[in-house]
């Protein structure tokens, strides 16, 4: 550790002299700042002695410089030649330069981020339609031209995407399932009617829980996975590289994707709902006494087909939703690490959101064609 | 002869089963400028990360200023970390922060001193790595490639350190901004009393800034002296390096700024 500053002040023929000692570094600059400044407060000749300090960097020669700079009266004795140097060179490179971003009025400041954020809302939502576009003349331009989608890399995000997320699916639903079934018994015993449990379990996770969780859960790992990968491309150039090299990006990295989505989610959520009435269906026969083979008879009676359909109908919709705001948004990434970690927050945001409003206006217009 | 300030004895790195050093001996003096250079992938770059810490060795030993680094563990020594700073080859400037709060970081981590004292350091380190006066509160993504370099010149050298690694500092910069680079490290070094680690493929940098050079090739040091003996020495790799096309060019120009220079005027 560098040895503390210690100034030493006495009064000889010229004025004032200050032997500093110990050493003069980016560690001890704080106190020797401090230490001058107390000094050279009072007016008159001024002579800094330099010839017992240990060592000198470029800051406590900067912190010298500054007194020298400010107080004309003042001058330097016994320094050596390496500080003599460091003070020439720091005196050369003191010339104003900006620190800090230059600070607007609040006033100005808050008007610009509610400008900037509504300029920046409506050319997201210009791009995004445009990037919806682009995809499906993509889309079409592929099947067009006969040339073959990339199912290989269709087949690496369906694993993705799909199988590996089996497992918390599965569990996730299951637990629904149980959870359902036992607050519907709780409340349906008060009115002798908890024989409807099983009509409870099995038309909400069919019509609606099913497919929406398994969509929340997927746009949870899947549209954040797309936006990171594809924002970390464009980070990297990537992407550019994939343009000069005549490759489509839309057509190398989000119709894969997508159609990867599209074809998993009816796939997951029939799975998810499939888990939710197996545990509806234990927690009836644990509780209260409903045997299994009863159980799917019962289901058999009270689900009608549309219910079904409703949930297959729904699932790849949703995909497409989760697949083309994950990859939309890793493609707006532009410069730093930073903007990646934004987008992919807004990807898992946007998609989640989007996704249980197309669900409201789903079941909207399932109950006009009555579906119920 | 003074302690050397880095001191690497028999160091094997690997990746899986590929070796990258087999054995590999250096030695670092206090004061000087060592160039290393080698072929692309001769381990340059993995020998830089070993001695700061970055790459664990399988076998081995690393002292920096007499302390021995361990590397792989999870935070290094801030007794070392205090004393050195690190160019890396993209900068590696923190993308969330300006160039200003950049040069800072050290300073906020180790230091207590007024914010005053803090924004005028940096400024002042600011023009001392010869960047544009406005270049402070702007972000690394708005800086050119070679701002980039000077700004992350500025950050490393923020705590003064008394060592310094730089992976190819001008790689990347047109000639001009290269030589300028150069001259700057120069000047820094010597006012500031730097011990210089420089990996480089720049046979101008070697000619013009380095007071020895270490070749890599084969898994270990082949050469390690001033470049004029460096360049006698019988090893196939540094045949075709200095004696290739451009390699003779470098030279020759540097032969011929030194006649200049000599000449009475």
């Amino acid at each position: 550790m560098d040895a503390p500053v210690e100034v030493d002040e006495r009064v000889e023929a010229g004025g004032r002299v200050l032997r500093l000692s110990g050493a003069l570094t980016v560690a001890r600059a704080a106190d020797l700042e401090a230490r001058l400044a107390a000094a050279a407060a009072e007016p008159g000749p001024l002579a800094i002695d330099l010839a017992a300090v240990a060592r000198v960097d470029t800051v406590g020669a900067f912190v010298l410089h500054k007194l020298l700079r400010d107080r004309p009266e003042t001058e330097v004795r016994g320094a050596s030649e390496a500080a003599r140097r460091l003070l020439a060179q720091v005196a050369a490179a003191d010339r104003p330069c900006a620190v800090h971003p230059p600070e607007p009025p609040l006033w100005r400041k808050e008007l610009e981020a509610l400008g900037a954020y509504m300029v920046e809302t409506f050319a997201t939502i210009g791009a995004g339609l445009a990037f919806i576009g682009l995809t499906v003349v993509s889309l079409g331009r592929t099947l067009l031209s006969r040339r073959n989608i990339r199912w290989s890399a269709v087949s690496v995000q369906m694993e993705q995407a799909g199988v590996a997320a089996l497992g918390i699916v599965g569990l996730m639903s299951f637990l629904i399932g149980i959870v359902i079934a036992q607050q519907g018994y709780v409340q349906l015993r008060q009115f002798g009617a908890e024989v409807f449990v099983v009509n409870l379990v099995g038309r909400a996770t069919f019509r609606e829980l099913g497919v929406l969780l398994t969509a929340i859960m997927v746009a949870g790992r899947s549209a954040s996975a797309f936006a990171a990968q594809i924002g970390t491309m464009k980070l990297t150039e990537e992407v550019d590289a994939m343009r000069t090299l005549g490759l489509d990006p839309i057509e190398v990295l989000v119709l894969p994707r997508v159609i990867a989505l599209v074809l998993m989610m009816p796939l997951l959520g029939f799975y998810a709902s499939i888990l939710a009435v197996a545990g509806g269906g234990l927690f009836t026969w644990l509780v209260m006494d409903v045997p299994p083979a009863s159980f799917v008879q019962r289901l058999n009676e009270v689900i009608p087909m549309s219910d079904f359909w409703m949930g297959m109908i729904k699932a790849p919709v949703f995909g497409a939703i989760i697949a083309t705001i994950g990859c939309f948004q890793g493609l707006q990434v532009v410069g730093t690490a930073e903007s990646v970690g934004q987008r992919t927050t807004i990807a898992v945001v946007q998609a989640i959101f989007l996704v249980i409003v197309l669900d409201a206006f789903f079941a909207v217009f399932f109950t006009a064609i009555g579906w119920d | 002869m003074a302690a050397p300030v880095i001191e690497v004895r028999s160091l094997v790195t690997q990746f899986g089963d590929t070796r990258v050093h087999d054995g590999l001996d250096l030695d670092v003096r206090p004061g000087e400028i060592l160039g290393v250079v080698g072929g692309s992938g001769s381990g340059k770059s993995v020998l830089m990360r070993a001695i700061i810490g970055l790459q664990p060795a399988a076998a081995g030993t690393i002292r920096v200023f007499g302390e021995e680094v361990h590397a792989g563990a999870h935070m290094l020594s801030s007794a070392l970390t205090r004393r050195w700073g690190v160019l890396f080859q993209g900068g590696a400037l923190f993308s969330g922060l300006t160039v200003a709060e950049n040069i800072q970081v050290p300073l906020r981590e180790f230091l207590h001193m007024p914010e005053r004292l803090m924004d005028e350091i940096a400024a002042y380190k600011v023009a001392m790595a010869a960047l544009p006066a406005d270049a402070g509160p702007k972000y690394p993504a708005e800086l050119s490639g070679g701002m980039k370099k000077r700004a992350a010149l500025a950050r490393a050298l923020a705590l003064d350190p008394e060592l310094l690694f730089l992976d190819e500092p001008t790689a990347g910069l047109d000639p001009i901004s290269a030589a300028a680079f150069d001259s700057l490290i120069r000047t820094l070094a010597q006012s500031m009393a730097l011990t210089v680690f420089l990996i480089t493929h720049d046979l101008d940098t070697l000619h013009s800034i380095c007071d020895r050079v270490a070749v890599i090739a084969d898994k270990r040091i082949v050469a390690n002296a001033p470049i004029d003996e460096v360049r006698r020495v019988d090893h196939p790799w540094i045949r075709d390096y200095f004696s290739g096309p451009r390699g003779r060019a470098a030279a020759g120009a540097h032969h011929r700024a030194r006649v200049h220079a000599d000449e009475p005027a």
